[in-house]
């Protein structure tokens, strides 16, 4: 038996398909992973996302800590509690620990790290730490929900009650609230408008309930999947890991390289990455034949006969043909060609983003 | 718990063997396979005239979530095709025992059949 979410039997009473992930046991889908990815695009749905791990940074270094462990800067976020700041957490040689989310709270920060990397986060942040005063602490009585779609807020707003309507429409993108022991943030991992809710793990069944009746669909972890990658989002482990530099992840926007006295982990090798050019890149393919692209297939590129490989791939069911988001080198051109079972198959070259709110962008 | 069909015959990789009234062979995947696989979204079938030989690889099936090779039950000459299934793939996940089938051979020793899995064969190999 894994690990189980405060809404484990919520998710069995309501049909989920319950799978390993992470050590966690999460739900698949709850019938159809197509149905509720539509759902998601035309309407709204919800996903159990408290598997993530909920780490508080306080004390007086917390924010000199944060500007080292970091290659994004929480300097962005002075002055404004609640905003969220999407950043690398880099190694010494420039590769991703992991993606995260850091919020400035009233008083300190909150990281929302990945489930699969905790332990070897915390490590990390705590070998980091020694040289601050700064406190870690983790939140694992919390739970976390997600609600995605064009339709979200308005029921989010009809599950959450009238206490909230007034925060929810002041809310901008990438800005949270918190009211009580519940924190609401503008964020999603979809390409739909939507909510990220951090909450007492004991008030989640019932609003996992009270959003169901608002006509919130549940979905499970292979729309999310489908979702992220059709929204051009990177997956770790997929995407980028310890030996992928961020530039090459398509995260150079992640990268705060000013002021240039910052010192984060990573910015020497990255610089000089930099300086002798980046040889990889991040891309989108799209097959307009029948067939699905699959991550760890190979990419032949035009031309000089580079290589490179699918790093996630799948069925996009809002555009009706596959995609994938591919590591290949910077020379590529307009088509590829990819291996499928061994027979060569041509697919277009796109930038790694192919829906946003709901329309294709490619 | 997935439907197993008595009156069936069954690979260990998930397809399912009718003898039909006139002698053909219809070929299909188990319910156990469909719902592993989640949504499909393709299938490639064998064209008719074909001809198989046990245990080739006759097609495959995509779902979202991964790809499967679709072997032959038995040897012999593609005589049909599910054409539905070019525009309604999720039909396999919906009835794959029915309308889901994926193809029709004319066996040419129809005694292969015997050497296929039983119901109850396949219970004991899907349950493992």
């Amino acid at each position: 038996m894994g690990n189980r979410t405060p809404l484990y039997d919520t998710h069995v009473a309501m049909g989920g398909k319950m799978v390993d992930f992470g050590g966690w046991d999460m739900p698949l889908h709850y019938g159809s992973q197509l149905d509720e990815h539509n759902r998601v695009r035309g309407d709204a749905g919800m996903f159990d996302v408290s598997h993530m791990t909920v780490v508080d940074i306080d004390g007086d270094g917390a924010r000199d800590y944060l500007r080292h462990l970091l290659a994004n800067d929480v300097a962005k976020l002075d002055g404004n509690p609640g905003k969220a700041l999407y950043t690398g957490m880099l190694n010494e040689r420039g590769g991703v620990i992991d993606d995260l989310i850091v919020y400035l709270q009233e008083s300190g920060y909150r990281l929302v790290v990945n489930c699969a990397t905790r332990e070897k986060d915390l490590a990390w942040m705590n070998r980091q730490a020694e040289s601050f005063d700064v406190t870690l602490s983790e939140h694992p009585e919390l739970a976390m929900v997600a609600i995605q779609g064009p339709e979200a807020l308005d029921k989010a707003k009809a599950a959450l009650g009238i206490e909230w309507i007034a925060a929810i429409d002041d809310l901008d993108i990438f800005q949270g609230v918190a009211r009580g022991d519940w924190f609401v943030a503008r964020t999603g991992y979809t390409g739909e408008d939507g909510l990220e809710i951090m909450l007492p793990g004991e008030d989640a069944p019932g609003f996992w309930r009270a959003l169901a009746d608002a006509g919130v669909a549940p979905c499970g972890l292979g729309a999310r999947d489908t979702l992220r990658l059709e929204a051009g989002m990177n997956l770790y482990g997929h995407e980028m890991n310890e030996d992928i530099s961020p530039l090459v992840a398509n995260m150079a926007w992640t990268i705060a390289w000013l002021p240039e006295e910052r010192d984060f982990i990573g910015r020497a090798p990255l610089e000089k990455e930099k300086a002798e050019g980046v040889k990889e890149k991040l891309v989108g393919l799209a097959l307009k034949e029948r067939g699905v692209l699959r991550a760890g297939q190979p990419v032949v590129v035009d031309g000089d006969g580079g290589r490179g490989i699918i790093t996630s791939g799948t069925f996009s069911p809002t555009l009706g043909h596959s995609i994938a988001l591919a590591r290949v080198p910077v020379t590529v051109g307009e088509t590829a060609e990819v291996e499928i079972r061994n027979k060569p198959v041509p697919v277009k070259v796109v930038r790694p983003c192919f829906v946003r709110n709901g329309k294709s962008v490619i | 718990m997935s439907e197993i069909r008595s009156e069936l015959k069954y690979l260990s990789s998930h397809e399912w063997a009718r003898l039909e009234e006139d002698g053909t062979v219809t070929v299909g995947i188990s319910d156990h396979a469909q719902d592993a696989l989640g949504d499909v979204v393709y299938v490639d079938t064998p064209e008719v005239g074909t001809n198989l030989a046990a245990g080739d690889e006759a097609g495959v099936v995509e779902s979202v979530k991964a790809a499967s090779d679709i072997y032959a039950p038995v040897s012999g000459e593609v005589v049909a095709v599910n054409e539905a299934l070019e525009d309604a793939p999720e039909t396999v996940n919906a009835s794959p025992y029915d309308d889901g089938w994926f193809f029709r051979v004319k066996p040419s020793d129809p005694s292969e059949l015997d050497k296929l899995l039983d119901a109850e064969a396949y219970r004991a190999e899907a349950e493992e």
